[in-house]
């Protein structure tokens, strides 16, 4: 059955990808956006109105890095639960990561993920292993896994380190126009670590990752794609300046070089470790100051693509751990938004359509995600409706995720989404 | 194209399982846990414990249950502690991981709820993982004693360092204050990068004015090891480090935590090696300490560990004192120590 017709009327309409912030209503049909108009200009009897004066109606919010855990995994996330977590948080379209057990390196499982048995209440685009079993020996079927409905290809958090295997992936991704994502860490300087290097490693008495695995990595694969023309390399969640600066200059160069940050990189410091907390404790693990400063800078001057959270859930019982056996990650699908609000557009003036535009029209053109993150007529009806000067304060015990790895627990964030829209139907809607 | 039904939740979810109890104050976790104040407190209560007739000393806790939870292999520390509860009357029971559950992977936590559900009032936790004094104290509420954590700290090992120095340098408990040590310099020499022991004395010496010198090779002592706390700085020449101090601290190197990194010992020796004729010249009147266990002929001869100069057995004639005093402030409060 197809839903009935949907009004949103009132709003302050912000489309980054048309250049538009302005009040307009909108109409939803089919699925897709019918008509965008001036207040009171559309006329749709027997649609279902949506009242949205003082908020704000934008394309639905695009999370170009999430790990929902199926198959395999569903003791701590499943795609239902993720993507309903992710509809909490204003998304409506997710890109996940192929470290699924098995891991996802071949067109079954990514059609499995995408099959409407999973339950999904958003889109859900599967990124593909780069190589078998992300083993980094053999190449995966990157044009069947395209065909299977991959975006992209990574190993995520098995790099690949070996530089053929790399110019294999490269060459082999272009050719389909796939991006090749890089987790950037060099796991031969990681051993046995589990937080940022540097004096307060030291004084925990814990191992430090080196800035340099991260950067060192980045330049390596940068250094490899200037020998294969047009190939696409996306950084995945940026954590240093370092890394930031290669990135800059390769983009400079003319290099087709895309990068994200993480809101927890933008927001926390190691110093969140404190007495070992484990919902600190991820990878790449939270830097310096230094190092948030000039992700903040990224994201105001541009060179950061996107904003995408590496939501990465872990059940209670692997947490409450020591810190160095506890797993790497947090939850990220339901701060998201309220940090990015109130940290770069309360804190460092960035205008709410150029954070939108970092969570929509940036992250969808970086991976090349086509007619998403915007809201032209008849673009996919993908459309969060949010407060953006309502506070609130996020509670991880009530999150919609399975899992509760979250640091943010008891922060005030700014900007609360009301409802979420995914291709025409109602994913969230808080009354 | 997949069709997908609106996901409908609960409003109401079930409560966070990861509920964290707060850090009971009788615990002795880190060096930072203690103020000046408590330090001295800690001392005075080690000397009047030491002193008291040992049957009304065995009252004082009496028939409180006191478990001893050892993940890594101890001598020292793991008996005086067990002789200190004893010794104050208490019930002592030894948890260890090759004799227990913890072999067939019962986490730290359900390990730390058992002991209490058996009776437990306070844990003494030994662990190669840093920080896991903290987790035990929060999934448990009970009084944690830091017997060792991973590389992080060993509180009670810089009590009795602390104790031991004051008997050389012949200052009284009672006169413990913030410049108690000004003008005492304290080398601590060797792997510094895996020693808990450095850890809570670079952190506790300075407390009392010390000035604490860090020495040895960078691949032990990176450069960011003098910002942990204030006071702290790094010499890599041993002999200029021994010059200027009037206590020195001998450290092993801990091969089960070196993870890859390769030391060249003939050199290391060479450099770094606390020996007669070394000592003689630079150091003719210095304490040399050391937590033990001593490698004997890798960072310390066996002249220099068995000779006039060497606090080695004091330090750990040391530990039961202090370690009665930590369990008396753990299982009574912090209150004085006096009569009854």
């Amino acid at each position: 059955m197809t839903p009935k017709p949907i009004l949103i009327r009132n709003g302050r309409l912000i489309d980054p990808a048309a250049g538009l912030d302005a009040p307009r209503d909108l109409l939803l049909r089919d699925g897709k956006v019918a008509a965008i108009e001036n207040p009171g200009k559309i006329k749709a009897p027997g649609a279902d109105v949506i009242e949205a004066k003082s908020l704000i109606v934008a394309p639905g919010l695009i999370d170009i890095h999430v790990h929902l855990r199926e198959p395999g995994q569903g003791y701590k996330e499943t795609i239902a639960t993720g993507t309903a977590a992710a509809a909490a948080g204003g998304f409506t379209t997710v890109c996940a990561m192929p470290n699924t057990i098995p891991v996802n390196d071949t067109p079954e499982i990514t059609r499995w993920m995408q099959s409407s048995d999973r339950g999904a209440s958003i889109r859900v685009f599967p990124i593909a292993a780069a190589t078998r079993g992300s083993l980094g020996e053999a190449l995966t079927d990157y044009a069947a896994l395209k065909e299977a409905g991959a975006i992209a290809v990574t190993d995520d958090g098995r790099p690949i380190l070996g530089d053929d295997i790399m110019l294999e992936s490269l060459r082999a991704a272009v050719k389909l126009g796939l991006p090749v994502i890089q987790h950037a860490e060099d796991t031969r300087l990681t051993g046995g670590c589990s937080m940022n290097a540097g004096p307060l490693a030291f004084r925990l008495g814990l191992r430090g990752m080196p800035i340099e695995a991260e950067s060192g990595l980045v330049e390596r694969d940068i250094a490899l794609l200037k020998q294969i023309p047009n190939a696409h390399l996306h950084v995945a969640h940026l954590s240093t300046a370092k890394a930031l600066d290669a990135v800059r200059n390769a983009r400079n160069q003319g290099l087709h070089v895309t990068c994200e940050v993480t809101p927890h990189h933008f927001a926390l410091t190691e110093d969140r470790i404190g007495h070992y907390d484990t919902n600190a404790k991820m990878n790449p693990p939270l830097r310096a100051e230094s190092d948030r400063v000039a992700m903040i800078e990224g994201l105001l001057d541009g060179t950061i693509d996107a904003i995408a959270t590496d939501h990465a859930p872990h059940a209670a019982h692997e947490k409450e751990q020591e810190f160095d056996r506890a797993p790497n990650g947090i939850t990220g699908l339901e701060t998201a938004l309220g940090l990015a609000i109130r940290i770069l557009h309360v804190q460092h003036n960035m205008p709410l359509a150029k954070v939108l535009a970092l969570l929509t029209a940036r992250p969808a053109q970086a991976l090349g995600l086509k007619g998403k993150g915007s809201l032209a007529p008849g673009a996919p009806a993908d459309i969060v409706l949010f407060d953006p000067a309502e506070k609130w304060l996020f509670r991880a015990a009530a999150s919609r995720s399975k899992s509760k790895n979250s640091p943010f627990g008891g922060w005030e964030l700014q900007g609360r989404v009301r409802l979420t829209i995914s291709e025409g139907r109602i994913a969230y809607h808080r009354a | 194209m997949a069709t997908r039904t609106p996901t409908r939740v609960p409003q109401k979810s079930p409560p966070s399982s990861f509920f964290q109890q707060p850090i009971h104050p009788g615990s002795a976790i880190s060096a930072n846990d203690f103020s000046v104040h408590e330090i001295r407190r800690i001392l005075e209560s080690s000397d009047a414990l030491e002193k008291e007739n040992p049957f009304r000393r065995a009252d004082r806790l009496a028939r409180r249950r006191v478990a001893l939870l050892f993940y890594e292999s101890s001598t020292r520390t793991r008996t005086s502690f067990e002789l200190a509860a004893k010794g104050l009357g208490a019930d002592t029971t030894l948890v260890s991981s090759l004799s227990s559950s913890i072999e067939k992977g019962e986490s730290l936590k359900d390990t730390g709820i058992t002991l209490k559900a058996l009776g437990a009032e306070c844990i003494i936790l030994r662990s190669p993982y840093s920080g896991a004094p903290y987790l035990l104290a929060q999934t448990t509420g009970l009084p944690i004693l830091n017997a060792g954590d991973g590389m992080a700290e060993h509180p009670s090992q810089a009590l009795l360092d602390l104790r031991t120095i004051l008997q050389f340098l012949e200052i009284p408990a009672n006169k413990v204050s913030e410049k108690s040590l000004r003008g005492v310099t304290i080398s601590i020499v060797g792997d510094i990068l895996h020693s808990r022991v450095a850890r809570s004395n670079a952190l506790m010496l300075p407390k009392l004015g010390a000035k604490v010198i860090l020495c040895g090779p960078p691949a032990l002592l990176p450069e960011t090891a003098a910002a942990i706390g204030p006071g702290i700085i790094i010499e890599r020449d041993f002999e200029t480090a021994l010059r200027q101090s009037k206590i020195v601290m001998m450290l092993r190197i801990q091969a089960e935590r070196l993870s890859g990194l390769e030391i060249n010992l003939d050199d290391y020796r060479s450099r770094y090696q606390a020996n007669s004729d070394r000592i003689a010249a630079h150091a003719p009147k210095a304490l040399i300490m050391h937590p033990g266990p001593i490698i004997r002929g890798m960072e310390i001869t066996a002249d220099v560990a068995d000779g006039p100069q060497s606090a080695i057995a004091q330090q750990v004639h040391n530990g039961v004192p202090i370690r009665m005093a930590l369990l008396v402030r753990a299982l009574v409060g912090a209150k004085k120590v006096g009569r009854r």
